[in-house]
């Protein structure tokens, strides 16, 4: 397959405009020499604990909690996480860990108890 | 000077390892991905350097495949990533004073890389703008390396990788146990988790961020309107007296 160049390139460079925008904008607007409205400061303050929030169910938003399995690997394994972080808090540990759990049990365990 | 420059590199990359595991597999996806819809080496490496972006990346795909106007392209470009605007403003007040490092770190705030840094307390004698630089850079390496390991060697690869991308997932829920642990006030962490799931809930998979994004802020204007009223009737006084403690800090 060969792909004319201009419009892949323009497709690219919107995808990148936007993306800066959405990055660059609430610097833009409140720029570090001047004083920050003080609604802005206390979103700084709350918005990194929410932020967190809506990112892991951002990565749940794919789960079928519907069908077979239920949602059954995720919910284990972000327990497992949760679980090794609380007992060793070592950051590598748990997500290692969690991870493993989670190859495992849709690589292995599911196939075999799920279908 | 050498041995500076090579202890913030010291102190970011172990703190980087679970963004290269997750990186590394999303990438190889991405160039995999890109390879089998006809975009070769340079089509994905000028993706992941100049639009370095996830999940847009991957809706990007299917966006160049359909030949879709420009425009069009931006405007799922700016929804998919409003996120982002929350950690532009959640990281105001830390990247303030990074000098000639600000515009990089502000471009390469992904998810990953905000995760990381909007908890990063970096230790004294450090200069935070390095440790910042080098845990944002070592992340946009560890995707491109990916993206050009999946086009350029994607056939070859025969270990089964399936799950491995939880390593984000799973960066995500460590880090919300941290917070959590260092915060005595839940309700901004439990808004977040339990608004977004009840839009994801109500809206679907395909567009519950932006509704989930205006619930968060509804939920703290509401919160912060309660604290401003309950301030004013504890005293007319106290907002004078912040300021003056502030000065003082300043000065000190």
């Amino acid at each position: 397959m060969e792909h004319d160049i201009l419009p892949g390139v323009l497709i690219i460079g919107a995808l990148a405009a936007a993306t800066l925008i959405t990055r660059f904008l609430p610097f833009l607007l409140f720029p570090a020499g001047r004083k920050q409205p003080q609604f802005i400061s206390y979103l700084g303050k709350t918005l990194p604990y929410a932020s967190m929030g809506l990112l892991v169910v951002y990565c749940l938003k794919g789960v079928a909690w519907t069908s077979s399995p239920f949602g059954f690997p995720e919910v284990a394994a972000v327990m497992s996480v949760a679980g090794l972080h609380r007992w060793k808090h070592n950051v590598l540990v748990s997500i290692g860990g969690g991870t493993v759990i989670y190859m495992a049990l849709i690589q292995t365990v599911v196939p075999m108890f799920f279908s | 000077m050498k041995n500076q420059q090579q202890s913030e590199f010291h102190y970011a990359f172990p703190r980087t390892i679970p963004v290269m595991v997750g990186y590394l597999v999303l990438g190889m996806a991405y160039g995999i991905l890109m390879k089998v819809n006809g975009y070769g080496v340079w089509w994905a490496a000028a993706m992941s350097i100049f639009v370095y972006a996830g999940s847009l990346q991957y809706v990007g795909i299917t966006l160049l495949a359909a030949g879709v106007h420009p425009l069009y392209a931006f405007c799922m470009g700016l929804m998919i990533n409003a996120r982002h605007l929350f950690y532009g403003i959640s990281m105001l007040k830390r990247y303030q004073d990074m000098g000639k490092w600000k515009a990089y770190l502000i471009f390469a705030l992904t998810d990953e890389t905000f995760s990381v840094v909007c908890n990063e307390e970096v230790p004294e004698g450090l200069v935070k703008a390095k440790v910042f630089f080098w845990i944002s850079f070592l992340d946009q390496i560890y995707w491109l390396s990916g993206t050009l390991i999946g086009v350029l060697l994607g056939s070859l690869i025969t270990f089964n990788t399936a799950g491995m991308d939880f390593a984000l997932t799973a960066l995500f829920v460590v880090i919300f146990i941290d917070q959590w642990e260092g915060q005595k006030n839940h309700w901004p962490a439990l808004t977040g988790v339990l608004g977004t799931a009840a839009c994801l809930w109500v809206f679907g998979p395909d567009s519950f961020i932006i509704p989930a994004m205006v619930f968060i802020l509804a939920v703290i204007s509401v919160v912060y309107k309660r604290d401003e009223k309950r301030k004013e009737q504890v005293g007319m006084s106290k907002p004078q007296t912040d300021g003056r403690r502030e000065g003082a800090h300043h000065g000190a």
